[in-house]
């Protein structure tokens, strides 16, 4: 799977590759606007993360581009402008997400591998592990063809581990998914808490071969057996 | 008070003074030239009888009118030079063709004196006068009319010339009660030959433009400060988050990346929250629709429904209206939304909370442990009641702008050991 990030400021892109290499990813950079354009030209990426502030140019021009050769079905922006009038310019001229910084590196995760999926799969998403199996569509989640029922809250946030297996989220992170933009209550943390206790139970008494570790007590991290 | 309504009433008021004025000064002056031509008149009689007088030779004393308009008595010589030609003003009994019988009428009677072969004589002559009353009654009732006549007139010119000529100003004018900064596209145009119309026309088109210069600057300024700080944010946290990666479980070190983590994602909330405000406060959310609050209301419920029960906090929703609202539906959830988070967190385990949604207002009312608030500061930026609740203190400040704009009416109060909100839709 090759990646291609575009973004102006070396430090992120050096963040942002670091974690995608950690998932095994082939990760391209390009800081400017010029040097984005021609690697866009030249290769074949399987998802692109655009800014869509450049030194150079507008990102928006590039995902232009991309749309005129048919390319632009896997473009995520990634912008620090939360504008709805280039969110709604980008997803129009095909990008697939848009994530406006800063955002949790197991976020960009999550959605990157929700891009791939949508391209690999053609539609389906299924999400799968050792004996478990997460289908998006239908909801549901399957423990040797068994199904484990889980509430709205406990799927979402399987779903994110599943999406960042091996890594460490923290609970802030999975509070801000759960609940989106507005966290700003510590009586999440004990909500988290709680439904991850659930889930354990739920994962154990299944036998299922992936489990929930708790990390220094700040965060989590789903291990396959 | 409308234009014209404000046209008619000075005109009548001033044009009812020029006529009262005009009518007083006319009598006088027809009263004036009535007499003088009467006076003229008597002279003349005057002249006459003592020119008829003077070749008889005997005087016939005449003693009163009732056979003739004159009369003549012998005085003596002294009386008789004391007496200059003098008009009056006086009333007499006389019978017109309109009387039934004699009445007192007004005259003019001159009195004067003459010799006659050394002996003195009293001359009074009358003339019968214009009825003053009769006078004043006929002007009176001209001048009324011409007035009403006038007023009317001056309605139907008014009602005619305005709505002709001020066309344009009221195009203009609905034209600018609809334009909306940011979202309507096109400046208010109309099309007139007026210079005055032109001249407001092009201030308003100025104005309008310089303002939308600014408020696109502004919005530069938010886009490229939202920037600047979100960056470097994106840097540290992610870079943390690497690090925590890195770390070993062990290393006693990581405590505190964790607290700078979250101090991090803290200062990102608050930025977050900070630009939303900005945004609302520029009206930079104008997508208004009609908005179904209870659909609003059920979303929000639905979101925090695991929360609540979590918390073994009970939500109820009593509808006695379905209450539609004219406004942005992001902005919408945002208030609802809000208001309910609040108040589910700060609950107690067991507690509720009652949402009541009537014709035009919502009321979020749920118990808890603190006292009254202060109603006065609760909506206020930065203001927390409780400190360490790791907070904003922008929630409450949010729902106040967004309030605000719409000019809808945000309030507390303490009801029953109850915290209320409540939202009036109506426009203040």
């Amino acid at each position: 799977m090759k990646i291609l990030i575009v973004e102006d400021e070396k430090e992120l892109i050096e963040a942002i590759a670091a974690s995608l290499a950690k998932e095994h990813f082939l990760v391209e950079k390009a800081t400017d606007f010029r040097t984005a354009g021609e690697k866009m030209h030249l290769y074949e990426y399987d998802c692109i993360l655009l800014d869509i502030m450049l030194q150079g140019g507008n990102g928006l021009q590039l995902l232009e581009q991309l749309k005129q050769s048919g390319k632009a079905d896997n473009v995520i922006i990634i912008s620090a402008k939360d504008s709805l009038d280039d969110k709604i310019r980008g997803l129009e001229l095909g990008a697939d997400d848009y994530l406006t910084k800063p955002f949790h590196l197991a976020e960009l995760n999550a959605r990157v591998k929700a891009v791939l999926r949508r391209k690999k799969l053609e539609g389906k998403s299924i999400i799968e592990a050792g004996n478990c199996v997460l289908d998006l569509n239908e909801r549901v989640f399957l423990v040797n063809r068994e199904n484990v029922p889980l509430n709205r809250k406990e799927f979402d946030i399987l779903e994110y581990f599943l999406l960042n297996k091996n890594r460490l989220i923290t609970k802030n992170t999975l509070a801000e998914r759960v609940w989106g933009d507005n966290t700003d209550q510590t009586d999440n943390f004990d909500f988290i808490y709680y439904q991850i206790k659930n889930l354990r139970k739920k994962l154990q008494s299944s036998h299922a071969d992936i489990k929930i570790e708790s990390v220094y007590g700040i965060g989590y991290k789903m291990l396959e057996e | 008070m409308k234009l014209l309504n404000q046209s008619v009433k000075y005109l009548s008021i001033s044009i009812l003074l020029i006529i009262s004025v005009w009518a007083l000064v006319f009598y006088i002056n027809m009263l004036d030239e009535i007499k003088e031509s009467i006076d003229e008149g008597l002279e003349n009689y005057k002249r006459l009888i003592i020119r008829r007088v003077r070749p008889d030779s005997g005087i016939v004393p005449q003693k009163d009118f009732d056979e003739t308009f004159f009369t003549i008595r012998e005085i003596s010589s002294d009386q008789a030079f004391q007496i200059r030609d003098t008009y009056i003003d006086t009333l007499m009994y006389m019978q017109d063709a309109d009387d039934e019988e004699p009445e007192l009428e007004p005259v003019r009677m001159l009195t004067t004196a003459f010799e006659k072969n050394g002996r003195f004589y009293e001359l009074k002559i009358i003339n019968s006068m214009v009825e003053e009353d009769d006078l004043i009654e006929e002007l009176f009732r001209e001048t009324v009319y011409l007035y009403l006549i006038l007023i009317a007139a001056i309605l139907v010119i008014n009602n005619i010339v305005l709505q002709r000529l001020w066309k344009p100003f009221y195009n203009l004018l609905s034209q600018l009660k609809t334009y909306r900064l940011g979202s309507s596209k096109n400046l208010p145009e109309i099309k007139t030959r007026t210079r005055e119309f032109n001249d407001l026309q092009h201030a308003v088109r100025t104005l309008l433009q310089h303002t939308i210069e600014t408020y696109e600057q502004q919005k530069q300024f938010i886009g490229n400060a939202s920037h600047e700080l979100q960056t470097p944010l994106a840097i540290a946290m992610n870079k943390l988050e690497l690090f925590l990666e890195k770390g070993h479980p062990e290393d006693p070190d990581m405590e505190d990346i964790i607290q700078v983590l979250q101090i991090i994602e803290r200062l990102v909330r608050l930025n977050k929250s900070l630009l939303l405000l900005t945004k609302i406060e520029n009206r930079q959310f104008a997508d208004d629709q009609s908005v179904s609050i209870s659909e609003v209301t059920a979303q929000a419920i639905q979101e925090l429904q695991d929360v609540a029960d979590f918390k073994e906090v009970s939500i109820s929703v009593e509808e006695t209206s379905g209450l539609i609202v004219h406004m942005d539906v992001s902005l919408a959830g945002i208030v609802i939304t809000n208001l309910i988070r609040n108040a589910v967190f700060h609950n107690v385990s067991g507690g509720n909370v009652n949402i009541h949604i009537a014709d035009n207002a919502i009321t979020i009312c749920n118990t808890g442990l603190s006292a009254p608030l202060d109603a006065d500061r609760i909506f206020n930026r930065f203001h927390k009641s409780d400190t360490g609740s790791g907070g904003t203190g922008l929630g409450l400040a949010i729902v106040k702008a967004i309030c605000n704009i719409y000019r809808f009416k945000a309030s507390y109060f303490f009801d029953n050991g109850k915290h209320c909100f409540k939202i009036d839709f109506t426009f203040h």
